[in-house]
């Protein structure tokens, strides 16, 4: 174990030094089992930090009591690296004042210490208002009294003992090790955030969220250098069962990988992933040049991320990103045009808090808003943005889409990303179906390596697994293969997709986004995709 | 009060250590107390101040360590928290790579507080901001910034003799400016360990000069140019580079410092890195150094052990790679922790000079969404942003539009034509860099 409150994991991982934001500390397994606070005291303490605020001034005053409470499992080949338990509890109370927000927190929940934080987050607003050109406006939300939710788990991982954890995670490294791998870390990410939200609005909401993620990062070395290989399964808004690997979740792809679904069979993936890593370390080059890709669900799912969730938050497009992840290609004046073709006209992308196992997945947002899907791109044109309470009157708008979040009592909650998926085929066909009919493409399997402008144009992506698909067929493993397009050029070389038995949810663990940054955790979900003539660059390189 | 002194802390931690009665015991208490406040459109969106204080117990039995950790601070709480340590190591699995926790150690003077940056309040910050608005207004441009002040304690204590205090202080600001338009972007941060040097109306003004010269940029083509990299443009491929100098993954044949035998040479004699080799130009100097007048870290590791002046390329040449105790221990050297900070050596030559010297070349202001290509050849993709310009016969000609590079920085550090003075950036000393053959391989419309 290590106390210190971030986990790094080497560059085994193919995406380079990776530092794990943690925020928290560490408490024993069975602390992580303890019951949450009581409601009716949560509440107590909440109508505190409202009541105090209304009475230092403000026009408006949310409180977040949280308890967030994380696992991280690792371990390296046959060792166990680390076994972190954290803990974080606080309130966080945002406030208007003078038509301004403030924010303050604190760790200490005594009466005193959250009525003084209360002021303080008064006096944060008041202090910026002199400043203030325009006053917050927030979209109307009517309370909802004392509710309460929890994700729909059927094994909660924090009950499952450390030592089967621990096996599991070595058996996924004997199987990856037995079967090409050199070096392998396999980690078990567990997320579970109980968060207690109270508005002057009078809504007094209780919600249990769990989420989970068990990637590994394998590794094999020979006289031809060395060469990586990730897992293929997905971060979910589920419990342990997802680790079940059931067989009616598995897709196979005949001469390339196994797809999941709604489980992962996470040894069979790894014994896949040593077989695969001796026979990248053999394959041959890619020619550069154009091609119809094939995109299999866990790869695209991140080009959704970056390509479509991304440029259309809207306060990247009004500007409130600008000094950070950036703005937007996906200006106001397109979305008013109603013209605007984001992709050809089978695309169609939705944005989505209710569904079941997604990481996005809750009743009510981080303010108190509920939750609901709704259309981003119809039929090929740009029709909405995904916006919070404060932003949507920017858009002649007046229902919040509920897409606030903070990662912690301890930070401010503002507008993050929501799932944001892409429809499958009317037509339920199956993803060789989609193969069977390229003459010269690519078919990609799992993310790789990302990249993407400030405003989502220009985009080069890699990936975990490369076939090269002749005349309707997979023949060969290939390499060094990434693809750069553009954002509107790509979605609209879209020509074919698998159908509703193909659609999976993959996601993102650790979004980051805000300053000070922020994670968050987001699915997206879609089936095996085709797109024609894309760009094909050759990613090897002598130095 | 999250902000320990010394002697409070150090009176605290003795107490928790005559709890334990395991092998080893450490702890680590660490405090913080901090303010931001962001603006966009020319009005503040956020502020807030947050503060945590925490203790965490490490108790080890043999090569079985338990960890456990709390925020209450009364005698019940701190024993609670020793035995609760405690009973964890009885049941976690055993670590064949545990080392044992160090003892007494001395370190070098801390140079990481100031007492200005501690006492920033939230009138400082919405005027810091505001002078950074002001000019933007004025000249019909758009701002949005971050700034941010953090004060922090760190202390660690051991029952093997090892106490370690340490208290510090940064500050973080940046800010872009746009046109109204859409069609311009400016740039600039600034970081320090005192906020006293913290000037947000200067900095502002580069990135307002910057956005308005970026209007109307051109397109050029693809391809292999000579650029003049600002610090801010190269700090994030040098930094992924030192992030990958362990020896461990050389050693272990999966970095590119890992050592690759000539035909005929026998591997098991064969070396297993590259230390000792010069892969760069001479003029590379790159080390860590806590006590860095301008850019200095805690004089510790979180382990406690003392960080000191560590030379990673001197003269182009490979000298030191970092390790852990474990592998240290078992491939027989010194142990040689990560350092807190980047410091690379710079030149004569200002900004302005290497412009002036440039027949035909490229500005570049900062790289952003870097990503790894290849971990064999430290390939790196990412695009240019907020700032781009054309040098043609010593002077910037035109704003240009943005590329997308894929350029790997041992190729940047071996096609070096000149170096500027080092500055501060994201706690490291960067210099300006002048570079031939940089691989730019697309144009991004993003401005």
């Amino acid at each position: 174990m290590d106390r210190r409150n971030f986990i790094k994991l080497g560059t085994a991982a193919g995406v380079g030094a990776m530092v794990l934001p943690v925020s928290g500390i560490a408490i024993s397994a069975e602390q992580m089992l303890d019951k949450p606070m009581d409601v009716a005291f949560k509440k107590k303490l909440a109508d505190i930090a409202l009541n105090t605020a209304k009475a230092a001034g403000a026009s408006y005053a949310d409180a977040r009591i949280g308890r967030y409470l994380n696992q991280f499992v690792t371990t390296r080949e046959t060792n166990v690296d680390n076994i972190v338990n954290t803990e974080s509890a606080g309130i966080g109370i945002r406030v208007i004042a003078n038509g301004t927000w403030g924010f303050a927190s604190t760790s200490i929940m005594t009466p005193d210490s959250i009525a003084e934080t209360a002021k303080k987050a008064v006096a944060v607003a008041k202090a910026n208002s002199k400043f203030q050109t325009s006053p917050v406006k927030l979209a109307p939300v009517k309370g909802v009294g004392d509710v309460s939710w929890q994700t729909p788990i059927t094994k909660n991982a924090m009950e499952v003992p450390i030592k089967e954890k621990v096996d599991l995670l070595l058996s996924v490294n004997d199987a990856a090790m037995s079967n090409g791998a050199n070096f392998i870390t396999s980690v078990l990410f567990l997320v579970n955030e109980q968060k207690y939200f109270a508005s002057t609005d009078g809504s007094y909401i209780d919600q249990d969220v769990h989420r989970l993620w068990a990637p590994f990062f394998a590794t094999a070395v020979g006289p031809e250098g060395f060469k990586q290989r990730t897992g293929l399964g997905n971060p979910v808004g589920m419990g342990f069962e997802y680790l079940d690997g059931k067989e009616e979740d598995k897709i196979k792809i005949t001469g390339a990988n196994v797809g999941y679904n709604k489980s992962y069979d996470i040894i069979e993936d790894a014994a896949a992933a040593g077989k695969q890593l001796k026979a990248k370390l053999k394959a041959k080059s890619v020619e550069p040049g154009k091609y119809d890709l094939v995109l299999d669900p866990a790869h695209l799912m991140l080009t959704i991320h970056e390509s479509v969730g991304h440029p259309l938050e809207l306060d990247r497009v009004l500007g409130y990103e600008a000094n950070f992840a950036g703005t937007s290609f996906a200006t106001l004046d397109k979305w008013k045009s109603g013209k605007f073709q984001y992709g050809s006209d089978i695309v169609n992308l939705f944005a989505d808090k209710t569904q079941v196992g997604s990481l996005g997945h809750v009743e009510y947002d981080d303010e108190g808003v509920k939750t609901k899907q709704w259309d981003l791109v119809k039929d090929g044109i740009l029709v909405n943005y995904q916006a919070t309470r404060d932003q949507v009157h920017m858009i002649d708008q007046n229902e919040s889409h509920g897409c606030c979040y903070s990662q912690s009592w301890r930070d401010v909650q503002f507008q993050r990303m929501p799932n944001v998926s892409l429809k499958p085929n009317e037509k339920d066909i199956s993803a060789e179906d989609v193969i069977k009919d390229v003459e010269k493409g690519i078919y990609i399997a799992g993310r790789g390596s990302f990249s993407i402008d400030q405003q989502r144009y220009n985009f080069q992506f890699g990936g975990q697994l490369f076939y090269e698909i002749k005349d309707g067929k997979i023949v060969d493993q290939i390499e060094d293969v990434a693809y750069q397009s553009n954002t509107q050029e790509f979605w609209n070389s879209c020509v074919q997709m698998a159908g509703k038995s193909d659609y999976r949810l993959g996601g993102s663990f650790f979004d980051g986004k805000g300053q000070p940054s922020q994670v968050s955790a987001v699915s997206h979900g879609c089936p095996t995709t085709r797109f024609n003539n894309i760009n094909v660059i050759n990613t090897a390189r002598n130095v | 009060m999250t902000i320990l002194s010394e002697q409070k802390a150090k009176a605290l931690l003795s107490k928790v250590i005559a709890f334990s009665k395991a092998d080893e015991c450490e702890c680590n208490l660490d405090g913080t107390l901090g303010g931001n406040i962001r603006y966009a459109r020319n009005t503040v969106s956020t502020a807030g101040e947050e503060s945590d204080l925490v203790l965490a117990v490490q108790s080890t039995f043999g090569k079985r360590t338990g960890v456990a950790t709390i925020n209450e601070f009364d005698d019940a709480s701190l024993q609670k928290v020793v035995r609760r340590s405690e009973e964890l190591a009885k049941l976690a699995p055993e670590n064949d790579e545990h080392m044992p926790v160090f003892g007494k150690q001395k370190y070098v003077e801390s140079k990481t507080y100031f007492k200005s940056t501690a006492d920033v309040t939230p009138e400082f910050r919405a005027q810091a901001a505001e002078d950074s608005i002001v000019p933007s207004k004025k000249n019909k441009l758009v701002a949005s910034g971050f700034l941010e002040e953090t004060v922090g304690f760190s202390a660690i204590m051991n029952n093997k003799g090892l106490f370690a205090y340490n208290q510090a202080t940064d500050v973080d600001f940046s800010v872009t400016i746009r046109t109204e338009d859409g069609k311009g972007s400016g740039w600039a941060t600034r970081n320090y360990s005192d906020v006293k040097l913290l000037d947000t109306a200067e900095a502002s003004k580069i990135a307002i000069t910057k956005s308005k010269n970026s209007v109307d940029a051109k397109a050029m083509e693809p391809g292999k140019y000579t650029v003049i990299l600002e610090p801010a443009a190269s700090v994030g491929l040098l930094g992924n580079m030192v992030n990958n100098f362990g020896q461990r993954s050389a050693d272990e044949g999966r970095s590119f410092l890992s050592y690759k035998p000539k035909e005929g040479e026998d591997p098991e004699k064969a070396p297993k890195n590259r230390l000792g080799e010069k892969m760069f130009d001479e003029r590379v100097n790159i080390y860590t150094d806590p006590q860095h007048p301008i850019a200095p870290t805690a004089p510790f590791e979180g382990n406690g052990y003392p960080r000191k002046h560590t030379d990673w390329i001197k003269n182009g040449k490979v000298v030191n790679m970092p390790n852990s105790p474990y592998w240290a221990k078992k491939t027989g050297v010194d142990y040689i922790p990560g350092g807190g900070n980047i410091i690379m050596d710079g030149g004569n030559e200002s900004l302005e000079d290497m412009i002036k010297n440039t027949r035909r070349g490229i500005l570049v202001t900062r790289l952003w969404y870097i990503r790894s290509l290849d971990p064999q050849t430290l390939l790196y993709t990412g695009l240019t942003r907020d700032g781009t310009f054309y040098i043609e016969n010593g002077k910037i000609k035109y704003p240009i539009k943005n590329f997308r590079f894929n350029e790997s920085p041992i190729v940047m550090l071996n096609n070096i034509e000149a170096l500027g003075e080092p500055q501060r950036i994201n706690g490291n000393m960067i210099p300006p860099m002048k570079v031939r053959d940089f691989t730019f391989s697309s144009l991004s419309d993003a401005v």
